[in-house]
């Protein structure tokens, strides 16, 4: 309808937590109200819940589209949205203060969207909006004008490669797996997605479900899998729902169920919740939780491709894995593999965050270099702080140091020094970070959320950690480094799935590259970074110092004594360096060395 | 015993069990196998996690049924009906194994004359199982390649007994499932040495290895081997000689290791035929029930304390070793048997002390299917009967070419309907069955000196259904007081689903609450086994 | 069949042999502590690794199905090195009370520590704290000694069906417990205490009692049911101290709960010691020598046969007693007394 007004609502989770429910039923309430004035409103206005198109730490984001002119606007309160349609959907003047400044437009523009695409653009909860984009379209050309063996071929040739973490190539998965004799195949989603800040997955059955949907029966069409599974974690209440509900309309116009597109091809999808286990995102620990069965890894092989679910070959992909599959099959294999680099095609979901100004999820080719996502699309580090390093690849990855920053982002490349691509987790770390710290870190949650089932993993990273502790603590001793080396090696060649073996990885890689800090903390008993309380000093600038006594509140040991009014003091012997001083002062009083 | 011997011309489990877990279809008939035979019930549990299909027939929702692809909670006392039906509809549908029945066995056309009134319809009635469950139950055992029956008292401790039994064979020789690995029929033996207390001669009817005393031949043979002449009068089979002492025709009794004053039906009844003998001797380990009857009762020993052989159920001789010495002056049962034997006759010398081993081989060389064992072979492997020849192996599984009857041929037998003697009427509305739990054994004179088995299973109870507990007015862990026509005992309900409404369940291991006061001591005519399983009874609060 | 090469020999194995089995059907020695043949392969304790060419990393013999033409090394210095971390890493986290541990001679971690001389340990730090107390008669829980192998979950779920017991909590924390945290409510066959490889499961009747010094092993046979299981009595003098069964028996070392720890009667204070003889009918027992009583038997037997022919004496056997004594008890009847009326309770 020409002259239309749009009004897309960010409605993820993070819009959502921003206040983007509250925003949506204020634009309703205000449009039904002025639309008995105004018939311009009533007729011309669509409002339009959309899902995450990544920039979470701008919401509410709303854009508003007045004869295919979008404005975007951030930070949208419910009280602001009166005056959004006053001044812009009635009078045509963009509300100019409250719209994305120009770092909007560099996050967006140095990406390339294809997973993410149509996210923020059509309502996840419409069916009709995703055939609007061309939805089912692959599935259907899949379906009617390819045999399965055309299929896996054109995902081979597109190099397509694993998103959950491993890059095996998935056309080649596909074939081990339909070489199997069987009765029955299955395939399963793995929407299990526990990396601590990422939400990649998670952003994609909010905002694109059937993207999903269609990827799993051209999958499930090429293996000759009769029943599929979603796995997804029941804290994902909004994708739960958002999947269920497109699962529903999937079924009643026949894109799933019996004869799909005319064909004999019979395809349903049962959803399993999971119950927030990390492990469970490890494939075979994922088959033995659908199966009733606590989820701890089994061994391999046999690989699940040969004996999965229930015994049959099954292939697990990934939600970003599968939400590609249309688009490949729409464009084409070569399109595809025009994308990225040499041996890492199409693109990549990153989760980006840690120290730097624009945090959010982000779609890149493979290949990008590091200092392009950083300081491009990222916009660079917080508060002009120096960089330091870059987490990839999750808790069990690796970080990079100031020295690889024009490192390709690709699987090669992350690998090459000693870190991983993981389902795309990636937390920009800066000068006032300490990597022994951060080394801990990620050790206490791989160490709770090991299975516990081997012993390499269960007590290897209890004592991993437990020396990290004590380095941190000031409690190193001589030979630790070492210790820790040879241990994180052992745990890492000798677990039993890729949580254990790949848990190590902070350690190995922030020793690799910052041993200094850990001889600093062991021999010196200091923390370049001034992060480990146990090994500074606390004490009070009598400049700064207004006296509120806020700190001595805090103290719980009485450590601080001074007169209303006064500069404070702190007593060092009686000090336990808690370091709840420093963050109750509110004039930087309190300084630690 | 007696049925499968009309049958098959041997009465024992005719597969071992190992070949369990090969069994493609598993029918347990009267057998609480998990507590019973716990063992066994593991393979069973094994053949099903490798998808072998079970069939669970027992009126009470005994542990299997957690296990099974198809429970039949059939009326207690309606075996045989309700196998009747399952081989009606395997005419029906035609699943008989055609070829089986042509050339290995006889009286076929009798027997399916016989079975024409047992429609399914008519199955579903007398036993109260679905007519649909039947076909299933059919159509699971005789379409699996391998299929074995299982049953315990379950199927034998009734009027009918032997008619069960019957049954029991029929359907396996109909399908061909007997005489093959991994496919037959297999009575689960009770306790440690019934196989071969049976084997050795402990019936009234044969001599060791199941040769008949009324045979000529045969007797020449013992008259020949013992050196003394020998009666040729079948003797009184054990439920038999309660009557005998009452009227006074017994009057010396010897009993040992047996506690027949607390395990037999209706036991106010035998016990007073105990005390109305003149003399009775009584070998125990312990003061049973029954030795307190007794005028003179003799200490013996513990399995633990001799040397011998045991044979389980799936006809396995097995050695049993001396590991300590007996308590006080207590002695070897076999001394002490062999002390009375030299006594009794006058001759032999009282210094010397029987061997095992020379015994073994005194009765191994009487009978031809344990000719090939002795013990310097069983101190290397336990072996299998029958084993001819000492270079045997020793037998898997029976009648793999032929039955041992004339002929070489299975005999099809026609089992008729016959009605439990004991039905519940105006004045003993419920129906008692009687069995064993899980961690209790027999009379209870081993385990109940178990501090632990005692701590989990203190006090005798009876299973009543919610229903008839509501109806009685009766909640958990009250007493109740159950009656029959020949007794009364009082004990503790538990309310369990467990059994099906107007049936009720006592274990028989509490002598302070001993079910057998109130079981009929009714027979089956033909093997003289009493009708524990079955009798009518009165609760009251 | 599938040819493979373990330690530069050459074997031929059926399909679906694993390496593991493969090495032992060679003699080769690969130390375990989670794996048992009558179980499905588990892959937890990480000691059974191999080195297989082709593959990046170790892998669990145990899981790892035997293929044509693999090269599989069992022992080099990495492999040595990763194993002696494993158990130094259990050792860790496990009391050093071997002393007075009911397992101990009988233990494979204590072993393993042997054999790898683990005196000092690199790894010590926090262990964990379990001080739970059972309200069962017949199974003692210590979880501090637990290694995680999971024999126990997997044998109550796969062998007995049952299912008494899972996996809880994760990482160091993680241990096996009952649903819940309740107390045991199992069968009590005692099959997770004959399978657990340390003394984290024990039998309560075995606390205090000889481990090994002094102690007679008997091969025998269970005196219950029909079942004809294989056990081996454990003896310290008379007394009967513990039962338990050999794996490779026909009843592939599993047991009842009356098979393993119903043995007390045995030893019990109830047992009859010496013969008694009631000489008047109502009249009380009294103590007789084994002659007196002897005698006296054998003479009312013969005078009742005297006045009144041999049927008016029976006999019942036992079907709870040797092949031999009832085999000489019938004789006894048929050729020393001259009746047939002899039977058994095996009717009921």
């Amino acid at each position: 309808m020409s002259g239309e007004i749009v009004v897309n609502v960010c409605m993820g989770t993070g819009g959502i937590a921003a206040g983007g429910d509250l925003v949506m039923e204020e634009f309703s309430k205000q449009f039904e109200a002025a639309g008995i004035q105004n018939a311009t409103v009533k007729e011309k206005c669509r409002l339009h819940k959309v899902g995450c198109r990544g920039f979470c730490a701008r919401d509410v984001l709303v854009d508003i589209t007045v004869d295919g002119e979008v404005s975007t606007y951030q930070y949208i309160q419910p009280e602001m949205v009166s005056r959004l349609i006053q001044d812009h959907v009635i009078g045509a003047k963009p509300v100019k203060e409250w719209l994305v400044g120009d770092d909007y437009h560099t996050f967006h523009d140095n990406q390339t969207k294809i997973v993410l695409g149509d996210l923020g653009k059509i309502d996840p909860e419409s069916i009709d909006e995703y055939l609007q984009v061309d939805g089912y379209k692959a599935a259907e050309k899949a379906l009617t004008t390819m045999t399965p063996a055309q299929v896996i071929q054109t995902v081979k040739d597109s190099m397509l490669r694993g998103r959950g973490g491993g890059g095996f190539p998935t056309g080649i998965k596909w074939g081990f797996c339909a070489a199997n004799k069987s009765d029955q195949y299955y395939i399963i989603c793995n929407a299990d997605e526990g990396d601590p800040g990422a939400f990649m997955d998670r952003s994609v059955v909010e905002g694109n479900p059937h993207a999903v949907i269609e990827g799993m029966i051209i999958g499930a069409y090429a293996i000759g899998a009769s029943i599929g599974y979603v796995y997804i974690r029941a804290e994902y209440p909004l994708a739960v729902d958002r999947l269920h509900l497109a699962l529903k309309a999937a079924k009643e116009r026949g894109y799933l169920g019996e004869k799909l597109f005319g064909t004999d091809f019979n395809f349903k999808i049962k959803v399993k919740l999971g119950a927030g286990a990390f492990v469970c995102g490890e494939e075979t620990a994922l088959i033995a939780s659908i199966e009733g069965e606590r989820g701890m890894p089994r061994a391999k092989p046999p690989f699940p491709a040969n004996k999965g679910l229930w015994g049959k070959p099954t292939i697990i992909n990934n939600v970003e894995t599968l939400a590609n599959l249309p688009h490949i099959l729409n464009k084409g294999a070569a399109w595809y593999a025009s994308i990225g680099s040499e041996k890492s095609k199409g693109t990549k979901v990153i989760a980006l965050t840690g120290k730097i100004r624009n945090t959010g999820l982000i779609e890149i080719p493979m290949g990008m270099p590091l200092k392009e996502i950083i300081f491009n699309i990222g916009g660079g580090i917080e508060g002009d702080k120096l960089f330091k390093a870059v987490q990839t690849g999750g808790p069990s990855g690796g970080c990079i140091p100031q020295q690889h920053i024009d490192l390709p982002v690709d699987y090669e490349g992350l690998a090459s020094v000693g870190s991983m691509m993981g389902s795309g987790g990636m937390v920009v770390l800066d000068e006032t970070d300490c990597m022994v710290n951060i080394s801990k870190f990620f050790l206490e949650f791989t160490q709770s959320e090991s299975c516990g089932k081997c012993v390499p993993c269960r007590i290897g990273t209890k004592r991993l950690l437990e020396i990290l502790t004590r380095i941190t603590e000031g409690d190193g001793k001589e030979g630790d480094i070492e210790l820790l080396l040879e241990l994180a090696e052992d745990v890492r060649d000798s677990s039993l799935c890729g949580l254990g073996m790949s848990a190590p990885n902070p350690v190995i890689s922030t020793i690799k590259y910052f041993r200094h800090e850990y001889e600093a903390h062991i021999k010196n008993k200091k923390c370049p970074a001034k992060v480990c309380n146990k090994l500074l000093t606390f004490f009070i600038r009598e400049d700064m110092c207004v006296g509120c006594g806020m700190c001595a509140k805090a103290c719980p040991v009485n450590a601080i004594a001074g007169e209303k009014k006064l500069a404070h003091k702190i007593d060092n012997h009686l000090c336990i360096q808690c370091g709840s001083c420093f963050d109750a002062c509110k004039f930087s009083a309190v300084l630690k060395e | 015993m007696a049925g499968l011997a009309t049958k098959f011309g041997s009465g024992a489990m005719t597969n071992s069990v190992a070949e369990i877990a090969d069994n493609e279809a598993i029918f347990v008939i009267g057998s609480n196998t998990t507590e019973n035979h716990p063992i066994i019930a593991l393979r069973m549990k094994e053949a099903v996690a490798k998808g072998a299909q079970l069939i669970v027939a027992d009126p009470r929702k005994i542990p299997l049924v957690k296990f099974a692809t198809l429970w039949l909670r059939h009326r207690p006392g309606t075996d045989s009906t309700l196998l009747n039906a399952i081989m009606h509809v395997i005419l029906d549908e035609g699943l008989e194994d055609k070829d089986f029945i042509a050339a290995r066995t006889e009286g076929y056309d009798a027997f399916v004359q016989s079975l024409e009134p047992f429609t399914v319809e008519y199955g579903e009635e007398i036993t109260g199982v679905p007519a649909e469950d039947i076909k299933k139950a059919a159509r699971i055992y005789a379409t699996a390649g391998n299929a074995g029956i299982y049953y315990a008292m379950g199927i034998t401790q009734h009027i009918m007994g032997t008619y069960n039994v019957c049954a029991v064979g029929n359907l396996a020789m109909l399908t061909g499932n007997v005489g093959k690995r991994a496919a037959g029929v297999n009575p689960l033996r009770g306790q440690n040495n019934v196989q071969g207390a049976c084997d050795m001669g402990g019936l009234p009817n044969v001599y060791p290895g199941y040769q008949k005393v009324d045979v000529p031949a045969i007797k020449e043979k013992f008259e020949k081997a013992w050196g003394t002449s020998l009666s040729d009068k079948i003797g009184l089979a054990a439920t038999e000689m309660t009557g005998a002492m009452l009227d006074g025709t017994l009057k010396g009794m010897y009993i040992f290791g047996e506690n027949p004053a607390l395990s037999d039906p209706n036991t106010t009844h035998s016990v007073k035929a105990f005390s109305a003998l003149d003399f009775l001797v009584v070998q125990d380990i312990f003061m049973t029930e029954t030795a307190r009857l007794a005028d003179v009762v003799l200490p013996g020993a513990s399995f633990a304390e001799k040397d011998g052989t045991f044979t389980c159920s799936e006809r396995r001789v097995q050695r049993i070793r001396k590991a300590v010495n007996s308590p006080g002056s207590a002695q070897s049962d076999l001394n002490i048997i062999d002390q009375i034997y030299k006594r009794v006759v006058a001759s032999g010398d009282l210094t010397e002390k029987p061997k095992a081993a020379a015994i073994f081989d005194e009765a191994a060389a009487l009978w031809p299917a344990m000719a090939g064992i002795n013990y310097e072979r069983l101190e290397q492997q336990s072996l299998q009967w029958p084993c001819p020849s000492t270079d045997h192996p020793g037998t898997e599984f029976l009648f793999q070419d032929t039955f041992p009857r004339e002929g070489g041929k299975a005999l099809f037998t026609p089992v008729p309907f016959v009605s439990s003697k004991e039905l519940p009427d105006k004045e003993y509305p419920y129906v008692l069955t009687t069995g064993r739990e899980l961690f209790h054994y027999h009379t209870g004179t081993m385990t109940r000196r178990s501090s632990g088995l005692n701590m989990i299973a203190p006090e005798a109870f009876v299973e009543v259904n919610p229903a008839d507990a509501d109806v009685l007015g009766v909640a958990q862990g009250e007493f109740l007081t159950v009656s029959s026509r020949r007794g009364s005992i009082k004990l503790k309900a538990r309310v369990s689903k467990i059994v099906p409404p107007n049936v009720v369940f006592i274990p028989f291991h509490y002598s302070e609450a001993a079910a057998n006061l109130l079981t009929s001591d009714a027979m089956d005519p033909i093997c003289k086994i009493m009708e524990a399983k079955v009798c009518a009874v009165r609760i009251e609060k | 069949m599938i040819t493979l090469t373990i330690d530069g020999k050459q074997i031929e194995v059926a399909e679906g042999t694993t390496v593991l089995e493969a090495s032992r059907q060679l003699g080769i020695d690969v130390p375990t502590l989670c794996h048992d043949d009558r179980l499905k392969p588990f892959g937890a304790c990480r000691l059974c690794i191999v080195e297989i060419s082709g593959m990046a990393k170790p892998v669990t013999s145990c899981t790892t199905p035997a293929a044509n033409g693999m090269v599989v090394k069992t022992n080099s210095e990495k492999l040595y090195r990763l194993r002696k971390t494993t158990v130094e890493l259990l050792l860790s986290d496990h009391p050093n009370d071997c002393m007075v541990c009911t397992s101990s001679g009988d233990c494979a971690l204590q072993e393993l520590a042997y054999l790898y001389g683990i005196r000092e340990n690199r790894f010590t730090g926090a262990m964990r704290e379990h001080n739970r107390v059972d309200h069962n008669p017949f199974i003692t829980r210590d979880q501090n000694k637990c290694v995680m192998c999971g024999l126990c979950v997997r044998v109550c779920e796969e062998v007995q069906g049952v299912g008494a017991i899972g996996y809880a909590e994760r990482g160091f924390e993680a241990k096996v417990i009952p649903p819940f945290g309740k107390d045991l409510d199992c069968e009590f066959c005692g099959q997770c205490v004959a399978v657990c490889p340390t003394g984290a499961l024990t039998g309560r009747l075995w606390a205090g009692k000889p481990r090994l010094e002094g102690v007679k092993f008997t091969d025998t046979t269970c005196t219950y049911c029909g079942c004809g299981c294989n056990i081996t009595l454990r003896t310290h003098g008379d007394q009967v101290i513990r039962v338990d069964s050999d794996p490779k028996n026909h009843n592939r070392g599993w047991l009842c709960v009356k098979g393993r720890f119903g043995y007390e009667f045995i030893n019990s204070g109830d047992r009859l010691t010496h013969p008694l003889i009631r000489r008047e009918k109502g009249g009380q027992f009294e103590k007789a020598s084994w002659d007196e009583a002897l005698d006296y038997v054998a003479k009312k037997l013969t005078d009742i046969k005297a006045e009144n022919g041999p049927d008016a004496l029976a006999g019942l056997c036992s079907a709870r007693c040797s092949n031999e004594e009832n085999y000489l008890f019938q004789k006894m009847f048929r050729a020393g007394l001259g009746t047939n009326n002899i039977d058994h309770c095996a009717r009921y």
